[in-house]
């Protein structure tokens, strides 16, 4: 019964990020691009729970939900009016994107289908489990495996870019 | 949930990541093509982590690198609504089309 | 010490090319005069030595060709070397007063004649470089030392002539002489090749001392029915043709007068227009190898002489006259050592040429010294803007009159003697040259002495307020110097010092053709008197008498316009315009092509490169996925 659950979870999650990626890039306004997107980050951070990583979801609806999406919202919010469409688009360019992303979806897609491993491999129970300080020691430690100085990276990234964030939008 | 093959949680991946590729190429407006990376790189850290939980179960590494890429995608999405922001101030205008002041 | 004589001049030309501009005009003035009076001095002291000294003579008498020094410049193989030397023998030691004693003068006469002047300190370091070349020149221990030095001749003439370059006179006059002696040297170097090639040897020495040898190494070897060595020897002497201004190469002297008055009396009437003379005296030995060669030299000289005397009458510009007289004179020497030949009169041609050489530059100098005077206080070259001068500038007026009287050949000035020299070997030769040649003195006394009375006599001119007057003591004395030479230098027993095979010579003068040659001067210059003494109409009646041939001379005969013809309707037609609708159309047209391809090609791609990020990303990603598919299909 519970795969069975876990079946249709596993489709209402599918059948939302796909519908919602889809509308993201279809719909005119762009207001409701950045919902849409809302929506489909949320539909991945229920992937990512049914995948037995909370954390990562968490982090995920924190993150990206919670922070880029709403920083996306403001800037639309700041460069346009309310109720603005984007102009139709010609057929020429429509043409294009779709020839780009069809031609990727075939070699890719064929690429998937044909490989019977994927059709074969199903997820394995995690022995260990999910483990908070594992991943606190993952993150600051410098052993094998182990990812301070990335992480340190990251914070100096983000300094960076907080301080250049400002520089670059403050106003003169 | 043993029934599922990875390739369903792949595909799914690929959809987002080709509807990214079309809005990257067909929108004109640059907040919507932001949208669209941001699709495509959650659709790569969707892939991260399905490979992991798949093949290596009792390792967190491919988990690592989707939380790194959030944080760097984070990053990129602040300084590039930044940049998007000072350019309207600018030019009252985000239509990457009339951008091109400096082009020649 | 004889490296000195070529170093001062070349460290005087680098000094005052380099930092004379940081100088004043009169420190440059002195630096140049000081130079080129220690070079004199060595100079004279080298020469002296030679002549008087007493070490240079063999046990049989003769004067011995001694290299004072020869070092390697070039060594391209064992057998192909040029080397640098110093040749003392008489021509070269002769050289060597006549060159840095009008060099000299020239230097200190040009203290006044270019007082002011923008580009003093440039006109001294090419005065000094022009004297470098001339003395390398003369002391060539080979002919491709030769060659060099008369390129470098040639260049400081053409910079100084230029001098005034702002005027477009001055510089087309430097591009045409330039342009008419390289075309002259074109032959000249052709020609020391085929020599060279056939004698295996540069040096002078050893083709001079051997030419029985050089002779056999020609052996057999002919060129369109005339000897390889004729020709050889024809093109060198092409080349002094082209130098000294030899009918027709004569084209660059007369405009060659646009540049400073003394620069014409340094180069373009004593030293480097002699170079082509020169030249021949050097080689003498293989010329008289070569009958035909002699004979090209003979005629070449005596139609030149003539030509240019008749040109001469016709003048109107006082330099011209006297350029027109330096190339008739030119010819004279060029004519003597045609007509020279060991068994006449001992090859006394030679020594004629030589020493009319020696006279000819001194009292040549002078008239042009004499004329810049002229020029300086009329501010004319033209001899309407003069006449009646002889009461205004009475020390100018003397020793015009001394140059007169030397150039036209009166006894006791120094042109009779060698010119009387020159008669005797041409009546020696053939009966014909001597009396062509004695029919060209006597149109010489008839011009130049037409050109004195037209400058001092002829009319009392009105000057207003601005009088001529004798030029600063600067000038005078240049003058008054190679007056006194000019008077003297006939009484120079030549025949000791210079003769073609070095054995010392006694000069006789044969009086039939001392008095004969005298008596046409004389008759010349009363003639002369007669018809310009005193204003009148008579020579305008002449000249509209005979208008034709007086339209003609005054034009130079036409042989500018013939060149002009030449150049623009034959050579520039059929030849020019060919080669240039060639590069125009098939050379340019190629790489239009090129250039055209290039740009559509760009063009067509420029669209690519188009600064769109979403065209970018969609060419990268069709490019990544058919790389993908290649791969994937490698793989199968």
């Amino acid at each position: 019964m519970e795969s069975v659950g876990s079946i249709v979870m596993y489709s209402i999650i599918v059948a939302a990020i796909i519908i919602f990626s889809i509308l993201t890039v279809t719909t005119r306004r762009i207001l409701r691009a950045a919902t849409y997107l809302l929506f489909t980050l949320f539909a991945t951070a229920g992937l990512y729970f049914m995948l037995d990583y909370e954390f990562l979801g968490a982090v995920q609806i924190a993150v990206y939900a919670g922070g880029i999406v709403v920083l996306v919202v403001f800037s639309i919010l700041l460069t346009s009016k309310p109720g603005d469409t984007s102009s139709k688009l010609t057929s020429k360019k429509r043409v294009v994107g779709l020839a780009a992303s069809v031609a990727s979806l075939a070699v890719l897609g064929y690429a998937i289908a044909s490989r019977c491993d994927f059709w074969s491999t199903f997820v394995k129970p995690s022995e260990t489990g999910f483990d908070m300080h594992l991943l606190g020691s993952m993150l600051l430690g410098t052993g094998k495996y182990q990812y301070l100085l990335p992480f340190e990276a990251v914070s100096v990234l983000l300094l960076a870019c907080i301080i250049g964030g400002v520089v670059i939008a403050r106003k003169r | 949930m043993e029934k599922l093959p990875i390739a369903l949680y792949i595909i799914p991946s690929l959809i987002m990541f080709c509807c990214g590729v079309y809005g990257f190429i067909t929108r004109k407006n640059m907040i919507a093509i932001l949208i669209s990376l941001e699709l495509m790189l959650n659709s790569v850290d969707i892939n991260f982590v399905v490979f992991n939980r798949f093949l290596y179960p009792g390792q967190l590494e491919g988990m690592m690198f989707t939380l790194f890429a959030i944080a760097i995608a984070a990053a990129e999405t602040a300084l590039a609504i930044a940049i998007i922001v000072n350019i309207f101030r600018a030019v009252k205008n985000i239509d990457i089309r009339d951008l091109n002041k400096m082009k020649f | 010490m004889s490296i000195f004589i070529l170093c001062i001049p070349l460290f005087m030309f680098l000094f005052l090319g380099l930092v004379g501009m940081k100088l004043s005009h009169k420190l440059t003035g002195f630096l140049g005069c000081l130079g080129m009076g220690a070079c004199l001095t060595l100079c004279y002291i080298t020469s002296f030595t030679y002549f008087f000294g007493g070490d240079f003579v063999n046990e049989a008498g003769e004067r011995i060709q001694s290299i004072l020094w020869n070092t390697t410049w070039l060594q391209f193989t064992d057998h192909l070397v040029i080397r640098l030397g110093f040749l003392l023998d008489p021509i070269s030691a002769m050289m060597l007063v006549v060159i840095p004693t009008i060099s000299f003068m020239v230097h200190v006469y040009s203290l006044g004649y270019m007082e002011g002047e923008k580009g003093f300190q440039r006109y001294y370091a090419f005065l000094s470089l022009f004297s470098f070349s001339m003395l390398g020149l003369v002391v060539a221990t080979n002919i491709f030392q030769m060659y060099i030095f008369w390129e470098l001749v040639g260049a400081s003439s053409y910079l100084l002539i230029g001098f005034f370059y702002k005027l477009p006179s001055a510089v087309s006059a430097s591009k045409k002489a330039f342009i008419v002696t390289r075309f002259a040297d074109l032959g000249f170097l052709v020609g020391i090749l085929i020599l060279s090639y056939y004698t295996k040897t540069f040096n002078f020495l050893d083709m001079t001392s051997n030419p029985e040898g050089v002779f056999g190494s020609f052996e057999g070897a002919t060129f369109m029915g005339a000897s390889v060595l004729t020709w050889a020897l024809v093109l060198i002497f092409m080349g002094g043709m082209g130098k000294s201004a030899m009918l027709p190469l004569h084209i660059w002297l007369p405009d060659a007068m646009e540049g400073p008055t003394p620069v014409s009396a340094l180069i373009h009437a004593a030293t480097m227009v002699v170079a082509g003379v020169y030249l021949v005296a050097r080689l003498f030995p293989l010329y008289l190898l070569e009958e035909a060669a002699l004979t090209i030299i003979t005629v070449v000289g005596c139609l030149t002489a003539f030509y240019a005397a008749v040109v001469a009458c016709a003048q109107v510009d006082i330099k011209r006259v006297l350029a027109f007289s330096t190339i008739s004179q030119i010819a004279f020497m060029i004519t003597s050592l045609g007509v020279a030949r060991p068994e006449i009169h001992e090859g006394l041609g030679y020594m004629a040429s030589m020493f009319h050489l020696f006279t000819h530059a001194m009292f040549k100098a002078l008239l042009f010294l004499g004329a810049g005077a002229l020029i300086h206080a009329v501010h004319s070259n033209n001899y309407t803007a003069m006449g009646g001068l002889r009461k205004y500038m009475p020390v100018t007026h003397v020793t015009f009159l001394i140059g007169c009287l030397a150039i036209a050949g009166i006894w006791p000035f120094a042109g009779f003697f060698s010119k009387d020299e020159i008669l005797s070997a041409a009546y020696g030769n053939h009966w014909f040259w001597g009396l062509w040649l004695s029919m060209v003195a006597g149109l010489t006394a008839f011009y130049m002495f037409r050109l004195y009375y037209l400058i001092f006599w002829w009319k009392n001119p009105d000057f207003g307020h601005h009088t001529p007057h004798d030029p600063p003591l600067a000038m005078k004395f240049p003058l008054i110097f190679l007056a006194a030479v000019s008077c003297v230098a006939g009484f120079i027993p030549f025949g000791h010092l210079v003769t073609w095979n070095r054995e010392p010579y006694t000069i006789h003068i044969d009086p039939v053709v001392a008095a004969s040659s005298l008596g046409i001067a004389i008759v010349a210059i009363l003639l002369a008197t007669y018809m310009y003494r005193k204003e009148n109409p008579l020579p305008d009646k002449l000249a509209n008498t005979f208008h034709g041939l007086w339209t003609a001379a005054h034009h130079r005969f036409y042989w500018d316009e013939l060149y002009l013809w030449i150049t623009h309707k034959v050579i520039f037609n059929s030849i020019c315009k060919p080669i240039a609708w060639f590069d125009r159309h098939i050379i340019d047209g190629t790489m239009d092509g090129f250039a055209r391809v290039t740009q559509w090609a760009s063009c067509s791609i420029r669209g690519l490169q188009s600064g769109n990020v979403q065209t970018y990303v969609w060419i990268y990603l069709i490019g990544a996925l058919l790389m993908a598919t290649v791969t994937w299909l490698c793989l199968l």
